[in-house]
Formats: structure tokens, C-alpha cells, sequence
């Protein structure tokens, strides 16, 4: 590490309307440095980032770049003087090429001309050095969300590049993806840039970052290196108080089957067959893109069946509609809670009047509805501040609360939960977990699907994995250990031998 | 404290009043402010009481195409609905005059039930492609806008349908219920109707839901083509209502009804704080909205503004409104 910053800023604060979402805060980095900034959701990170990247402008404070004070007017302006950011949400134009959205803005070519050629040898050049296997000239809204958050890297990596900015970049990678890019992330560091990387995956971070600071509730908590915290100090610090168990034991009591799938094939989807279990909690794990998601989307009618049978509750449901398995006491919670979940524009309240309103008969009973939302809202513990905002005004894990709280609008028997805590902090995870529980000891069937494997491994009592679109294994729950679940996520010929070699290294 | 708390309150006032109600009451004022200094006579309550029985038809109109703006599509076919089902009824009426000449209320309910019956076979089709083919509503609502004004001109040649029964123009066109415009009844009775259908049931939570997030509502059990369907029908019938109102008021089946009634309906709602992106709008606010419109074009005779100038007006308006929706909308969501 050299004496002077890189980048640094003094007393950062920004304020908005009857919020001060970042409090004085001090922040440095070094040239060659990974600086991670960690806290909940809503401590202030965003924001921070927001500033250094120059999409905000700070109500007080100062920024430095190597010992000289700067003002970015615009996302465009940090871009020129080096300063590159990856959002969490995407800034890629689905309808165009990859090679068209890493040039947008500064197309190679002559005068007004464009030329495509040019374009396509830098892109290919670009994803070639960072050991990205994407075709430059496929349409971005054919990639995966991996791919496109791989673009979106290469995107950051032109011109003049002294710092990048790295909002939960792995939150939708694979493992192996992950690797590349902590690859990537190393050769940028020897060359010189430094990084901020904003993520709540810390044994993913603890690999590869310097230093750590934390903030919560918009405060500085502390800056330390790396080497001197554990995920347990940090989680600590981030939330104030000691989390030690964020799973709860969930008691395992399998009751009839409520949920039978035979032979299911379905797009994406191979001869599928298991069962969920009253009073169970079935993890479904499996790589992005493995079919995870695709075949309880098949299931609860959103994709298309092609051969098979789904049975709830006794019934034939194979490629029922939607609407007439939610009736029936099917619940499906959607990943992506801003365009499959929720009324961005409305309170938490208004978004619960569609779930609740099935009760009863044509007239809203407006008064009994608030009662019945709000007793909800303490279930899932949304504080009372946040009931009366509008929802795309809240931070991802009351959001996440929000739709939980839709859940329990109905009386279902199966609840179908696809990525339950994608973008939460600790402390909502661990609140969000306790519902799951709580549901499944109430009897009901529950299904968790997700990509983050601890999540799979801790909540349930049974589990199914899938690779290829296909159920590569089911495990009952004392074979759910990272080693043997793993072996199961690749459903290639390669995958005996890594097998095999998983057992030798062991201590078993 | 709580003085040095109230102070930036009370400037940020327009700025909450404007998230909460959208330009509209910015407008409201500004207009009548403009209009009483251009024209002495424009608060006289006889203007008023004029402004009130013109605006009947807008009103009706705006609250159906406040229905399909909240479930997030438009329609641009409710002045088509208009001409359509003039023509139709009239020319039921007046065939069913000459086999039953001596009944006329039997005559005029065969000659609405015409008009109804036409209006829910283009508000379904209307309903069909936007839901279940997932036409845009803009090429779905104008290709159906051309064939209905196309078909209403072919049946007439034109030249409206005379010799309608006296009774249904002096009832519906020129009646009075205790001294209250028959139309002016039907209106305030559709008002509270929708009010109720969009507050109180779970009809009207359901178009909410649809428009507000269609997916969501789709993951919650709602039909959410049943109520794309249905919020087209209703949109159709009410204009179907006007369209009567209108050729009561004539007293002859036109099929040039309702000419530029579409654009007037959009920027009534608009104004009115109904976002074109679905989800949001109240009844009380497009009655405003509807009332405004035709309180301007009032305002603008009054004024001697020419008819042509109107045109211009009118469509800087629902452009200022539509600008002003962008960033009430940005103001909600982001903040």
C-alpha cells in the first residue's frame, strides 16, 4: 500500500427529507486495495456508493482522488475521471447485442460512423482477458442473469480505470462463476485499481478483500483489516447486538403428501419426479440455471407442461391455471419481488388488499382488511414506520417482508418459497427464517428454493437437487453437507471423478 | 421544535398536494383565476349550471377510460362506442316504431338495448385482443375505433337517423327530475356507482391490483384476463350510455358523435391523476378532471379564444399533464 489514497472522502452525509441516510462517514482506499463495505440493508451502503460513483451529489462532505478534491455532476463524470460502477440493477439494454451495450455511449467508428467490426474485436478482446465464455454478438436479453452481470463487469473494464465499484456482484453467480471473477478482481488489483465491494456473503469476501468497514444506520461503525475480523465479529458489529443462530430448528413431523410430482417434463425440464410432505420443509437446490426455479414454475402453471402428472392435495393439476392452484391452496413467492411481487407505487397495505380480499363477499370491508394487514405486518415484524410508505421506497428486506406478508394473506397448504432472502440482510434473513418454521410447524407443506447452499442445508428436513433440468439426487437431511450436496450439481461425466476426489480429501 | 418543524412543512404543502392529488388542483386554480379576469361572467352561477350539463357526456366518458387507464392500457375507441351505438339505436328505434307504433317505451328500450348490445360486443373485442392476445391497447382500441366509425358511417350513408320517438329526446335530452337535468341524474348515479365499484369492492381492488403490478396479481389468484375483459366491456357500455345520453340530446342517430371525445377522456384522467401506467386514479378526482376540461373549453368561449386555438390549448394541456404524471411518479416511487 502507497502513503496517499486513492480515493477518500471526509465526513460524507446525505440527507433526505426527514432521513440522514449517510452520517459523517470516512472512507479511504488504496491503490491495488479490495475495501469491502458491509451492514444491513438500509445502514447506508447504497447510498455511499451512490456519491462515490456520482449518481448522488453529498449534502456535506468531501471526496478525494490522489490528494486532489473532486465533484462528480453525473455517473458519466466519475466514469471519466476513473471511477466505474457495477449496480446491483442492471443498466443493460435487453434488445441489443453484448458488443452494442459495452460500447453504449462511445461506439468505436469514424465521425458518425459506426464500426461494427471494430466494436466486436474490442468486446471479444475484453470478455477474452477476463475468461468470459459469452458471445459478443448475442442479444443480452438471451444471456442469464449470470451472464448479463458478466457483461456488465466488462463493461466497467475500459478506459481509464482506477476504481471499481462492486454492488453484490456474486449475488446471482455460481460458484465457478464466482471464481472467475475473484480471478478478475486479483489481476485488476496487481495492475493498480482499487475496489469497493459491497456484499453480505463474507466467507466469499474474507478471500479476497484488505480491509472492511461496516456501517449501520448510516454511521460508521469501525475500519478494520480483513485479517482481524471473523464472519461472527462482523455480523456483530453490523447489527448491534449478537446473531447467533439466524436458523431455527424446525421440527420435523411428515404428515400426508400434499404435493406429488410424476414425470414431470416441462421446458427446461427432464422427468422430474418427488413428492413435499405436510409439516416439511423440501430445500431444492442446484446451480442458476439448473431448473430450480423453472420446474415450480411448471408446477404452478407459469411455464407450460409438455408429459407428467402434478397432484395436489389428491387432485389432477398438471398445467392447471395459476389462479385456480393459489385458490386451491397452492402459494408460489417470486424471486424477482419488483416485477412478479409487488405494487412499487402502493403501501404495504395496498398490496396486501388482493391477497386478503378473498374472504369474504363483493364489498371491501376497508376497515376489517386494515385490521386483518396489520395483524399480518406484526407477524412478519414490518416495523409501523414503514407501513404507511410506499413499498418502492423501502429497502429490500422489508420488501421481502412485504411479500412474506402476502403469504400469509392466504390460507394455503403449500408454500413454494424461490429465493426467500435474495438481497436481505442478516437480521431479516433470520426473522424471514423464523416464518418459514413457523409455517412448516403449523403443518403446512413447504418448499424452499435456493441458490445460497447454507440457506438449502439448515432449513430443510429433506432436499432435492437439480442439474441440467434434471432431480440429480434427493438427501435426506443428515446427507445435506456442502461436500455431498455439491457433488450433485454438475450432471456431466466430469462429475464422478471430482466425486471421488471430494471423498479422498474428506477427513471421513 | 415543533415550530422549526412546521415551517418547511407548510412550504413543501404544493409539493405534497401534488404527490397526493397530482396538477390538477394547480390547474383548477389557475384556471378559474385566468378565466374570471378574461371574463366577467364566467363565475356567474348560470355559467356555472351550463358548465355543469355540458360536462355530463365528458364525465361519464373519463370514468370508463379511467377504468382502463388504472388497469394499465387505454382506449382510444370510446368515441367510435359513441357514434356506433347512436346509430345503432336509432336505427332500432326507429324500425321498431314502425311494428309497434303505439308502445313508444317498449320502442325505446328495444333501441338501448341495441346500443348496450353493440357497445359489449366492442368492449369485448377490445377486452379479447388486449387480454388473451396481448395486443397493445393503442393498435387493439384504434384498429376497432376505425372499423366501428367505418361501420357506423356505412350504415347511416352518413345523413343521421331522424323520426326517433319524442319521448326519448324530451326524457333523456330535455327532462327534468325536480328541476335536475335527466343527464345530470345519470350522471351523479354512475359516479356514485363507480365510486363505490372502485373503493368498496372487490371488483375494483382487483383492476388496482391488475394495473398496479399484473404479475403480482396474477401469483395471487387474480383473473387477471377476466379483468382485463371486463374493465373494456365497462368502458364500452358507459360510453354506450353517453352515446344514448348524446343522441337523446340531438334527437337524431349521428354517426359523428363523439369525435374527439377519446383525447378529451385521456387528458381528463391524466389531469386528473390517473397514471398512465396503471394502478393509480380515484373517481372523485376524474369528475374534477372531466369538469375541468369542459370549465376550459367554457372559459375559452367566454374568452373569444378561437375554436382552432382550443384545439392547440387543449393538447398543451394533456402533454403538461402527462409531463407532470412522469415526475409525481418518479416522486412516489423513488422519492
Amino acid at each position: 500500500m502507497t502513503s496517499k489514497p486513492l480515493l477518500q472522502a471526509h465526513g460524507l452525509s446525505k440527507a433526505y427529507p426527514g432521513v440522514l441516510a449517510l452520517d459523517a462517514v470516512d472512507f479511504d482506499l488504496y491503490a491495488g486495495e479490495l475495501h469491502v463495505l458491509f451492514g444491513e440493508n438500509g445502514a447506508g451502503k447504497s447510498t455511499m456508493i451512490s456519491l462515490l460513483a456520482g449518481a448522488n451529489t453529498p449534502t456535506s462532505g468531501t471526496i478525494e482522488m490522489r490528494g486532489e478534491p473532486v465533484q462528480f455532476a453525473s455517473v458519466a463524470d466519475a466514469q471519466a475521471k476513473g471511477i466505474h460502477t457495477v449496480f446491483q440493477e442492471f443498466s443493460l439494454i435487453p434488445t441489443m447485442s453484448v458488443a452494442q451495450n459495452m460500447f453504449l455511449g462511445h461506439e468505436p467508428g469514424v465521425g458518425p460512423f459506426l464500426s461494427p467490426r471494430a466494436m466486436r474485436q474490442r468486446a471479444k478482446q475484453i470478455l477474452t482477458d477476463l475468461n468470459f465464455d459469452i458471445d459478443p454478438d448475442l442479444t443480452v436479453a438471451r444471456l442469464s442473469r449470470a451472464q448479463q452481470q458478466m457483461v456488465e463487469i466488462a463493461k466497467a473494464m475500459q478506459g481509464d480505470l482506477s476504481v471499481l465499484i462492486l454492488d453484490e456482484p456474486t449475488a446471482s453467480l455460481t460458484d465457478r462463476e464466482v471464481d472467475q471473477l475473484f480471478e478478475v478482481i486479483g489481476r485488476l488489483k496487481s495492475e493498480g485499481v482499487g475496489i469497493i465491494y459491497i456484499s453480505h456473503r463474507v466467507h466469499e469476501f474474507e478471500r479476497i478483500g484488505e480491509r472492511v468497514t461496516v456501517l449501520r444506520d448510516g454511521a460508521h461503525i469501525g475500519t478494520a483489516p480483513m485479517a482481524e475480523m471473523t464472519e461472527q465479529s462482523l455480523v456483530d458489529m453490523m447489527a448491534g447486538r449478537e446473531i447467533r443462530d439466524i436458523y431455527p430448528s424446525i421440527a420435523h413431523t411428515p404428515g400426508e403428501v400434499v404435493l406429488d410430482v410424476q414425470n414431470l417434463s416441462a421446458p427446461g425440464i427432464d422427468h422430474a419426479s418427488f413428492e413435499v410432505r405436510r409439516g416439511e420443509v423440501l430445500g431444492v437446490a442446484g446451480l442458476v440455471g439448473s431448473g430450480k426455479s423453472r420446474l415450480f414454475r411448471s408446477v404452478m402453471g407459469l411455464n407450460p407442461t409438455h408429459a407428467g402428472q402434478v397432484r395436489f392435495k389428491g387432485r389432477d393439476v398438471t398445467g392447471a391455471q395459476t389462479r385456480k392452484l393459489v385458490k386451491a391452496g397452492a402459494w408460489y413467492l417470486s424471486p424477482d419481488r419488483k416485477h412478479e411481487g409487488l405494487i412499487l407505487a402502493e403501501t404495504p397495505r395496498g398490496n396486501l388488499v388482493m391477497d386478503l380480499m378473498a374472504e369474504g363477499g363483493p364489498l371491501l370491508r376497508s376497515r376489517q382488511l386494515s385490521t386483518r394487514a396489520a395483524e399480518i405486518f406484526g407477524h412478519v415484524e414490518l416495523h409501523e414506520s414503514y407501513r404507511s410508505r410506499v413499498v418502492g421506497k423501502l429497502s429490500g428486506g422489508n420488501q421481502q417482508k412485504v411479500l412474506f406478508g402476502k403469504a400469509f394473506g392466504h390460507k394455503a397448504d403449500l408454500y413454494i418459497f424461490d429465493e426467500p432472502t435474495v438481497g436481505v440482510d442478516m437480521g431479516t434473513r433470520a426473522a424471514l427464517y423464523r416464518l418459514i418454521a413457523e409455517l412448516a410447524e403449523a403443518g403446512k407443506a413447504v418448499v424452499v428454493i435456493s441458490s445460497d447452499l447454507p440457506e438449502v442445508m439448515n432449513l430443510a428436513h429433506r432436499a432435492i437437487v437439480l442439474a441440467n433440468g434434471k432431480i440429480t439426487a434427493e438427501l435426506p437431511r443428515e446427507d445435506l453437507r456442502e461436500d455431498i450436496v455439491l457433488r450433485y450439481f454438475f450432471d456431466q461425466p466430469g462429475a464422478s471423478q471430482q466425486t471421488q476426489k471430494d471423498t479422498e480429501g474428506s477427513p471421513a | 421544535m415543533m415550530q422549526a418543524n412546521s415551517k418547511p412543512s407548510l412550504a413543501a404543502l404544493p409539493l405534497r398536494i401534488f404527490i397526493k392529488l397530482g396538477v390538477l388542483p394547480f390547474f383548477l386554480i389557475a384556471a378559474v383565476v385566468i378565466f374570471t379576469l378574461a371574463a366577467p361572467n364566467f363565475l356567474s352561477p348560470q355559467n356555472l349550471i351550463n358548465v355543469a350539463r355540458q360536462s355530463v357526456y365528458l364525465v361519464l366518458v373519463s370514468l370508463g377510460q379511467m377504468l382502463v387507464l388504472i388497469s394499465g392500457g387505454f382506449d382510444l375507441s370510446v368515441g367510435t362506442v359513441i357514434a356506433l351505438s347512436s346509430v345503432v339505436s336509432a336505427l332500432a328505434m326507429t324500425w321498431a316504431a314502425q311494428i309497434f307504433p303505439d308502445a313508444i317505451w317498449l320502442v325505446i328500450l328495444i333501441g338501448a338495448f341495441a346500443g348496450f348490445a353493440v357497445a359489449l360486443i366492442v368492449g369485448a373485442v377490445n377486452g379479447i385482443g388486449v387480454a388473451l392476445f396481448d395486443v397493445s391497447p393503442f393498435i387493439m382500441t384504434l384498429g376497432v375505433s376505425s372499423v366501428g366509425t367505418g361501420l357506423a358511417l356505412f350504415l347511416t350513408g352518413g345523413v343521421p337517423v331522424s323520426g326517433l320517438p319524442f319521448a326519448f329526446g324530451d326524457t333523456f335530452g330535455f327532462g327534468r327530475v325536480f328541476g335536475v337535468p335527466v343527464p345530470v341524474v345519470i350522471a351523479v348515479i354512475a359516479i356514485i356507482v363507480m365510486w363505490v365499484l372502485m373503493a368498496r369492492t372487490r371488483v375494483g381492488a382487483r383492476i388496482y391490483a391488475v394495473g398496479g403490478n399484473i404479475k403480482a396479481a396474477h401469483l395471487s389468484a387474480i383473473n387477471t384476463r377476466g379483468t382485463l375483459i371486463l374493465v373494456y366491456g365497462l368502458c364500452a357500455v358507459i360510453a354506450a350510455l353517453t352515446g344514448l345520453l348524446l343522441t337523446a340530446r340531438v334527437e337524431s342517430g349521428d354517426a359523428n358523435l363523439g369525435g374527439t371525445i377519446a383525447m378529451e377522456s385521456i387528458a381528463a384522467c391524466v389531469i386528473a391523476g390517473v397514471s398512465l401506467r396503471g394502478g393509480i386514479g380515484r373517481v372523485e378526482n376524474v369528475v374534477l378532471g372531466a369538469f375541468f376540461i369542459i370549465l376550459m373549453q367554457n372559459g375559452m368561449n367566454l374568452a373569444q379564444v378561437s375554436s382552432y386555438m382550443q384545439m392547440v390549448l387543449i393538447g398543451l394541456l394533456l402533454i403538461c399533464a402527462v409531463i407532470f404524471d412522469q415526475l409525481r411518479y418518479r416522486m412516489i416511487v423513488k422519492g
